[in-house]
């Protein structure tokens, strides 16, 4: 019994859904229909007007690609512009034989290798329905000698291009950045993010520096133009015009003045310098040295040039202010001792005696101080203005990484500061869980002992140093750093501030900030570890100096530099602002293979406050070769 | 083994008729990108290529008998959730949405492996509660098919959490849903479009909805995409224009013209007549696919079937339809014509599953 319902249900289940499938067929056939009707509609009805569209009147949509933003230093100086210039472009679907029609053009304009090589590359990587620039600022007599013979050049054509120039080269180069031709990733991105339409036409976009991070300002929005177009695809008339509007102009906040002194001031070393307003956090001047040609990038760089920056020993490419990683060294000092004042873990008054050698408890491991024999008795003032290390390190135990960790983690150590340009790194604060995740092993008291005077595994960006020590000098007040001060735009007169309030404030006790502010004023005076590049300023100067290892000196040996090859000795590192009393300029110095801090980044400091508080400009602007003030810190 | 016995086992399981069918489909695709890339055989031969790919899955799905493919409708739908739910949380974002999963050697878009998931899972559901189906049923499918659906829909994929709803829904359309509780989801969609349009929609969704009205709004980014498309098949008139001779295409006025463009290319060049030779070879495919459903010997290949042949022919209607200025621009590629490794390979695993249904019903049934 129970078995025939079910025989019944599954026939009335089969006519079921037969039914349902004549229901899907029916809606497919509807579908099918539609479509139908709708190809006779648009290809019989209305074929006419399509034909007319498409045979006899084209209308092309022709995109006006905008003048790119332009870039200014504080003063309005021009760092990036742009100006019209011929090129000679080939359009490789409409060009049977490239090669013969490069050799041919080569008789009428001048085509170097290197823009064959140039060439080559473009053709390798771009897509299929472009024209490529074989030549560009072809002069007045070349146009016209191109002219004459063109119709033997099926696909070749003179365009008439804005081309963008960095006219400060070199110095701007890690700053401003450059554009270069849009590849298929980008244009990819262009079109997830739906500004597929406002590119087309446009071949450049912002690759690196503020080109890449204010590229949505600088590009502008694309014209139209509706033009008809001849069976050759030649413009007859226009019909109508929208007109693009230009990209924004980026004021920076750096004066160009001032990076030009930094620059020269680094004379043969490379480096790295930022100095920020403390008030505002507005960057003055960006150096990363030594800077590369941005002009050399913008119509693809050929590939002979391109290894010479890329295998370059003195990294041309990379830049050190923003990405360089190095060890601090003692300038972490001045943050170390607010960290103890704050913890209670020392008074101002409390003094060690310093023999020379830090042993850890029960250890025999010598943790040298920089100078043999030792500071005697040592306050936390004098510990930093003669940068006494068995202080710190003894201070640095006492007070246990995790302590160390929360409070330099304050002032943006380890972190990236956000300033507007890609590709930031954050550097490297190590605490207890970053040495497990990293290494799988525990944390030991010697780690901390390095941790102290800015050695071990700490690593911080010449970025992160200027930022924390503008945050000392406004009294623990932080503000975002930025190198772009204004947008205006280029029509209106509107502009838009980037200059925000402060990040946040440290409330650092005004006590412990008058020790450590007084003992880096001392660093600058007699007896203190920068005073020959200080000497004679008319404003007062507080600093600190340091150097970072590029090798270990081992135990039991002695840091000799004229022993060791150059690039193997240490780097100087300089943090200072001024004047002390109400500071109005903020830096942190790098110089590679320099040795000491109170060296060649003091005398570049110096020459960077002279000028942006005196308006002095120096006359020998190369470090000296000054006589070493002590052979370490 | 004899050469002859070996040949009749090495295409035991494939559908004759409908394998006519797709290969005329795909000469076409070779022949039309072909014209589409500006003759050269860039495209043709990576197409080649992906055909190979998808043929020889084909082969090996069509040689499964069907428990194994019922089989594999659980693991396949739970991977494709797990997959769904890792890209929601830590997916990696590309160009804006949300919809890769990098699993170190590879990246993989779980979204299209559901394209075949969910009809399979719930047409699985259905035949094990075939017996005993109340509407209880039919809500525990439909929720089936709305997880995987709204976590593609939030990536943002809207086209493919479109196509996915599309083929759920009409598993649940064969299983008999009842026409009232249909006509009340289709009053509902009504009713819940404009929230969905405020909070739901991404402005660039929005946008490519409002050019369908007016195209020349937006003349150079989607809307220009559908007016030269519609001026490349309107142009084409009764005849076309000719192999190789679109103006449109070659002068360079059609977008993306190997991918989802690829149907205005066709229809500048070989005209109505083309356009109703492709659309029959549409139809006989579809029809194929019917056939072999209406063929099938349970509850769950029927279902499967007609999901698949019907999915297949919304695919179609879809890309045909917005090319021609009569849907908004989503990105569907032309069924088995386009050029793409991805959705080859989705549709010829999904044609495998239909020779499979059609050539061990007689296994089934004895």
């Amino acid at each position: 019994m129970k078995k025939r319902i079910e025989f019944k249900n599954h026939q009335r289940e089969i006519f079921h859904f037969q039914l349902r499938l004549f229901f899907g067929i029916g809606f497919v056939a509807v579908l099918l229909a539609i479509l139908l009707l709708r190809f006779i509609y648009l290809q019989g009805v209305r074929h006419s007007y399509y034909q007319t569209l498409s045979e006899s009147n084209r209308i092309a949509i022709v995109p006006i690609v905008p003048n790119r933003g332009l870039i200014v230093d504080r003063n309005g100086v021009v760092l990036a512009r742009n100006y019209s210039g011929y090129t000679l472009e080939i359009n490789r679907n409409k060009t049977p034989d490239i090669e013969a029609t490069i050799d041919n053009l080569s008789k009428l304009v001048e085509i170097t290798n290197k823009d064959r090589r140039r060439f080559k590359k473009q053709l390798d990587e771009s897509h299929n329905f472009e024209t490529l620039v074989i030549r560009s600022h072809l002069s007045d007599v070349e146009v016209a000698r191109f002219a004459a013979q063109q119709y033997r050049f099926p696909g070749v054509e003179i365009k008439a291009r804005l081309f963008r120039d960095y006219p400060f080269g070199e110095k701007t180069s890690h700053m401003i950045g450059y554009i270069g031709r849009i590849n298929d990733t980008e244009v990819s991105q262009l079109e997830d993010d739906d500004l597929a339409a406002n590119y087309r036409g446009s071949d450049y976009i912002g690759k690196t520096g503020l080109e890449q991070s204010y590229e949505k300002d600088l590009h502008g929005t694309t014209g139209i133009e509706q033009v008809e177009v001849d069976a050759n695809g030649r413009a007859v008339r226009v019909i109508s015009r929208t007109a693009p509007i230009p990209g924004n102009t980026l004021v920076l906040s750096v004066d160009i003045k001032l990076q030009e002194i930094a620059e020269k001031a680094f004379g043969k070393y490379r480096g790295a310098l930022v100095a920020i307003d403390p008030n505002n956090g507005e960057v003055l001047a960006f150096v990363s040295k030594p800077g590369y040609d941005p002009n050399l990038f913008i119509d693809g760089i050929d590939p002979q040039s391109w290894d010479e920056l890329n295998n370059s020993p003195d990294k041309p490419l990379t830049n050190r202010a923003l990405r360089g990683q190095y060890p601090s060294g003692s300038i972490i000092k001045p943050f170390m001792a607010l960290a103890g004042l704050y913890y209670h873990t020392r008074t101002p008054e409390q003094t060690i005696n310093d023999p020379g050698v830090y042993y850890l408890p029960g250890s025999s491991h010598q943790y040298r101080d920089w100078k043999a024999g030792g500071h005697g008795s040592v306050n936390l003032f004098k510990a930093i203005q003669v940068s006494c290390d068995t202080y710190f390190y003894g201070l640095a135990t006492d007070m246990g990484i995790d302590n160390i960790y929360d409070y330099l983690s304050r002032f943006g150590f380890g972190k990236k500061t956000g300033i507007d340009l890609e590709g930031e790194t954050s550097g490297l604060l190590p605490s207890r869980e970053w040495k497990m995740k990293r290494y799988n092993q525990i944390w030991y008291p010697g780690d901390t002992v390095a941790v102290g005077i800015g050695q071990g595994y700490s690593l911080f960006t010449p970025m992160q140093m200027a930022f924390a020590t503008a945050t000392l000098a406004d009294n623990g007040v932080a503000y975002q750093p930025h190198l772009v001060k204004e947008v205006q735009s280029p029509r209106s007169s509107e502009s838009r501030s980037i200059v925000k309030g402060p990040l946040y404030d440290l409330h650092i006790d005004p006590k412990a900030l008058d020790l450590v502010r007084r003992a880096m004023i001392a660093v600058t005076q007699p007896g203190g570890t920068a005073v020959y590049a200080n000497m004679g300023a008319p404003y007062q100067i507080a600093a600190k100096t340091g150097t970072a290892q590029v090798v270990a000196v081992k135990q039991g040996e002695k840091y000799v530099a004229k022993d060791l090859s150059e690039r193997n000795r240490d780097h100087g590192w300089y943090i200072a602002y001024a004047p002390a009393d109400k500071p109005r300029i903020a830096l942190a110095v790098l110089a590679e293979n320099s040795g000491h801090g109170g060296g060649a980044p003091a005398q570049i400091a110096r020459k960077v406050f002279d000028y942006y508080l005196l308006g002095k400009v120096p006359k020998d602007l190369a470090p000296e070769n000054l006589k070493e003030e002590s052979d370490h810190d | 083994m004899t050469r002859q016995q070996f040949w009749l086992r090495f295409i035991a399981h494939i559908d004759r008729q409908l394998l006519l069918g797709i290969c005329l489909l795909l000469l076409t695709s070779l022949l039309v990108l072909y014209s589409a890339d500006n003759a050269s055989w860039d495209r043709p031969l990576g197409q080649m290529r992906n055909i190979l790919v998808g043929f020889v899955c084909m082969w090996v799905v069509a040689k499964l008998p069907l428990h194994y493919l019922m089989r594999t409708a659980v693991p396949v739908y739970v991977l494709g959730m797990v997959l769904l739910i890792a890209v929601a949380l830590f997916g990696e974002i590309s160009h804006g949405a949300r919809r890769w999963l990098n699993l170190g050697v590879t990246t993989v878009q779980p979204s299209e492996l559901m394209k075949i998931g969910v009809p399979l899972m719930m047409a699985w559901y259905f035949e094990r509660h075939e017996a005993t189906l109340t509407l209880k049923n039919y809500f525990i499918a439909a929720l089936l098919l709305l997880m995987p659906v709204m976590l593609i829909a939030r990536q943002p994929d809207l086209g493919t959490s479109l196509l996915i709803s599309a083929s759920g829904f009409y598993v649940l359309f064969l299983a008999g849903l009842s026409w009232r509780v249909m006509g009340g989801m289709f009053a509902t969609a009504i009713a819940s479009a404009p929230i969905l349009w405020k909070y739901m929609l991404h402005d660039y969704q929005k946008h490519r909805i409002m050019m369908l009205f007016d195209p020349s709004q937006d003349a150079l980014g989607t809307g220009y995409h559908t007016i030269q498309a519609s001026i490349a098949v309107g142009s084409g008139g009764i005849l076309g224009k000719g192999y190789l001779n679109g103006t449109q295409t070659h002068l360079d006025f059609l977008p993306e013209r190997t991918t989802d463009f690829i149907f205005a290319v066709y229809s500048e060049e070989f005209g109505l007549i083309g356009n109703v030779i492709l659309l029959s070879l549409y139809a006989f495919v579809i029809w194929r696919g019917f056939i072999i459903t209406s063929h099938a010997s349970t509850y769950f290949t029927r279902l499967m079937a007609g999901s698949i042949t019907l999915t297949f022919a919304t695919y179609a209607f879809v890309n045909m339809a917005m090319v021609s200025g009569i849907l908004p621009v989503v990105g569907v590629p032309l069924p088995l014509v386009s050029y793409g490794g991805t959705s080859m390979l989705t549709l010829l695993l999904g044609f495998g599953m239909l020779m499979s249904i059609e050539t061990h019903k007689k296994l089934v049934k004895t």
